[in-house]
């Protein structure tokens, strides 16, 4: 704790928050751009292909439209900062209200399957290291290469297939199901949250079906990952001095692999960890598309393609803020688990 | 969940029924209409359903003026002028006045679109924010007299709707309905298949020829008021000869694509205006006929054909149908090249009447056949800067005669003689024009068999729920 309190420590961290600002200005003007750029009528997107002059000519100007573009650009800026994104034509809600409805659902199934991806392809990837060119390491390897290489989108629809249509293990596509919509009172909008907190075991029980196979198809792909990762990550901590020395001591052969050598890799497996956990809350369009998940994969894409810039131009920032959220956290946790730093 | 006061029957589209309205009649000055409401129906607040609440729907659809609008606006409503024409006689009475002595039968089918739905005129001005006339709060909630009230709506995801148990039809069977996006068509196979959803309205050929031998699944189908066409741009100084305009008609393998892409989607139909609109045209005089299309070529001085583009919209099956033409008329030594774009894009460009052919889908805005005959059939102004951009001005068809024979039906009182005006009008412009009419949309639900009832009329506000019922 006393770490995080260093001077140090508020210094690095406004160093951060600083270069994160600037990134940050920087996208903002990059997607503004193209957003003006791309030789599509956005007013199209607002007023439908029908509307007459008039109509059209009035919502130019009410969306601001008919000003120069830098004018644009700074308005949208002031008021992004004061957190209004203005309203999505496609929707025609708030987006802010749009975003924090989609990333719940986003949240949970990244959230999920980020632990699946930890908690099987860390140790996946140490036992293939252990047991370098011998059959675990080959099994790992064949798991991994799938998962690598298998389209998520069909991989999700051959999961709904088999252990929802042949075997009904798992529930099938949606969040809930039809008895189960609007059922719990949304708190955080994360289903399995909420419904834990009310009490409700039933829409608890009801989410959890039908988030298992989502999450269990992108935690394999995140999983092809780490564990590959944390397999080449441990070969070399394996091969080095303190390894033997430690082994000369006589300490037992678990201790030095799970305690000694995977300690040291810690570092860059956050880093690992932390990536992947970031690309799967940008949201992925092609698994929400299957199981018809509403989450902000989905969203982005959709508002793309109607031109919709504003929604666009959340999006971003969401995902944005999300990864700066992320590289945070595991600042923080490099200070934990970084054996320098103890 | 909303209700009008007068609705057109799905099945013959030439007759009108009551339905918030128990009589309706126009003046003699053929500019005054007189609505009677019926007596006793209630909103599902529970508050009575008066003259006064339609006033204030139609009021308020003009004042608001959003896209729709127009639908009402182009009798000559305006935000200044509209308490005076639109006005309650009574409790019960609502007199309309417009402003010309149009069709009355234009009149009434406009009546039957969804922008003159009535709404609960107390419950909305109770959540009135900055003059909205509630329509913000009317995005997630529902204040009608329908058999259906809103639950919840969340865009892009799905909605919720209960039962009215007080309309004045009687209570919809089907206590709830659940509405869910699912964008994957493979997964509303799974989801129907399964039993976990009774109605799939997305899926595809391949997946409807699947179910189709699933015996818990029943196919059934809807025809749509969408028509898909290309439009010939005229500036296109090729495209604006007469003999390559109706080469191409003949260039094109109607049968063929509706059979190898479209099946289950599509139906062939050749005039502007839909099956299921008054005047609807259904003769097809065209086919795939190389032969002829190669001698119309010639008599252009086309012999060994040209090369032309064509945006096309990059989705499923727009792009298919445009690589199938492409195939066909290279048959005569058309070479077409197809520069795809997403959906804005396309229509950007086609605004712009800077596209040599455009393939698209039209859908009428409301269910008189003025709808698509203005569009189609008229262009007042065919100048850069014209205020009326219709589809015939998008491709810089220049036609005062037909203008003007359109224009007239508009006034003619006869409906008799106003749908074969617009015969009239159809054939001549199957021949002449620049747009390659080649198919009608239809629309293809599969249900589970223990469920049934679902209406699908020709646009999306004629689907109704309210019939259904599961065994």
């Amino acid at each position: 704790m006393k770490k995080l309190l260093s001077p140090a420590f508020a210094k690095d961290s406004t160093r951060l928050v600083l270069s994160v600002a600037l990134t940050f200005v920087g996208l903002l003007l990059v997607t503004f751009l193209i957003g003006r750029v791309v030789p599509i009528d956005p007013l199209l997107a607002a007023v439908g292909d029908r509307a007459p002059a008039e109509v059209y000519e009035r919502v130019r100007v009410e969306l601001g439209l008919d000003k120069p573009l830098w004018q644009q650009f700074w308005i949208y800026m002031v008021k992004v900062v004061q957190g209004d994104f203005g309203r999505s034509v496609l929707t025609s809600n708030v987006v802010l209200d749009d975003i924090l409805r989609v990333f719940p659902a986003t949240l949970e199934l990244a959230t999920l399957a980020t632990l699946l991806g930890v908690s099987l392809g860390v140790p996946f990837g140490v036992i293939a290291a252990v047991n370098q060119g011998r059959w675990p390491d080959q099994l790992a390897r064949v798991i991994g290469l799938l998962g690598y290489s298998v389209p998520v989108f069909w991989l999700g629809l051959m999961g709904l297939l088999l252990f929802y249509a042949k075997l009904g293990w798992v529930a099938g596509p949606g969040r809930v199901s039809v008895a189960f919509d609007d059922y719990v009172t949304p708190i955080t909008g994360v289903i399995l949250f909420d419904s834990a907190v009310q009490g409700e075991w039933e829409a608890f029980g009801d989410a959890f079906r039908h988030l298992i196979l989502p999450a269990g198809v992108l935690g394999y792909f995140s999983l092809a990952y780490i564990s590959r990762m944390t397999r080449s990550f441990m070969i070399e901590q394996l091969r080095q001095e303190y390894i033997v020395t430690a082994r000369v001591k006589g300490l037992s052969e678990a201790r030095v692999i799970w305690r000694h050598a995977l300690g040291n890799v810690m570092v860059p497996l956050i880093t690992v960890i932390a990536l992947s956990y970031g690309n799967l809350l940008e949201g992925t369009v092609l698994t929400e598309t299957v199981f018809a998940w509403p989450g902000l994969g989905l969203y982005i894409t959709n508002s793309l393609l109607s031109a919709d810039m504003n929604a666009v131009l959340g999006g971003t920032i969401m995902v944005g803020i999300v990864f700066i959220g992320i590289n945070l956290l595991s600042d923080v946790l490099y200070r934990f688990v970084d054996p320098r730093a103890k | 969940m909303y209700d009008r006061l007068i609705r057109f029957d799905l099945t013959d589209v030439s007759k009108l029924y009551g339905s918030l309205a128990e009589s309706w009649s126009v003046g003699p000055d053929g500019k005054t209409y007189t609505f009677k409401l019926r007596p006793n129906i209630k909103f599902q607040s529970g508050n009575p359903i008066t003259a006064a609440d339609a006033v204030y729907s139609l009021q308020r659809a003009v004042i608001l003026n959003k896209s729709p609008g127009f639908i009402l606006t182009q009798f000559g409503f305006n935000k200044d002028n509209v308490k005076d024409r639109i006005k309650a006689a009574d409790a019960h009475t609502l007199i309309v006045v417009t402003e010309k002595a149009v069709a009355p039968s234009f009149f009434y089918y406009c009546m039957t679109a969804t922008v003159a739905s009535i709404v609960d005129s107390k419950e909305v001005m109770k959540h009135e924010k900055a003059g909205d006339f509630g329509n913000d709060w009317l995005k997630t909630n529902s204040a009608g007299g329908g058999p259906y009230k809103l639950v919840s709506w969340k865009a892009n995801e799905g909605y919720t709707q209960e039962a009215n148990p007080i309309w004045f039809r009687g209570k919809p069977s089907n206590r709830r309905v659940v509405v869910r996006h699912v964008g994957e068509p493979a997964s509303q196979q799974l989801l129907l298949e399964k039993g976990d959803a009774d109605y799939a309205r997305n899926l595809t050929k391949d997946q409807l020829d699947s179910v189709r031998k699933n015996s818990d699944v029943k196919v059934e189908f809807g025809r749509k008021g969408s028509i898909l066409y290309l439009g010939l741009n005229q500036k296109n100084p090729n495209l604006g000869k007469p003999e390559v305009r109706e080469a191409l008609k003949w260039l094109t393998d109607y049968d063929g694509i509706e059979a190898n892409i479209v099946k289950s989607a599509y139906v062939p139909h050749q005039s502007f205006l839909p099956q299921g609109f008054l005047g609807a045209l259904s003769d097809r005089p065209y086919k795939y006929d190389v032969a002829k299309a190669k001698e119309l070529l010639a008599k252009a001085g086309l012999a060994n054909g040209f090369s032309v583009t064509m945006d096309t919209r990059n989705n499923s099956p727009i792009i298919d149908i445009a690589q199938a033409l492409q195939a066909q008329w290279a048959k005569a030594g058309v070479k077409l090249e197809i520069i795809p774009g997403d959906g804005k894009q396309t229509l950007t460009k086609y605004r712009a009447r800077t596209h040599d052919i455009y393939i698209g889908q039209w859908g009428p805005d409301y269910q008189d056949p003025h709808t698509n005959a203005e569009t189609f059939a008229m262009n007042v102004d065919n100048t850069e800067n014209a205020k009326s951009k219709t589809l015939a001005w998008r491709n810089t068809w220049d036609i005062p005669a037909m203008t003007k024979k359109t224009e007239a039906l508009v006034l003619e009182q006869d409906a008799k003689k106003r749908a074969d005006g617009y015969l009239e009008i159809q054939r001549e412009h199957q021949k002449v024009s620049p747009f390659v009419i080649m198919f009608q949309q239809i629309e293809v639900t599969a249900h589970r068999k223990n469920v049934d009832g679902f209406i699908i009329g020709p646009s999306f506000d004629n689907n109704f729920y309210y019939n259904i019922k599961k065994n």
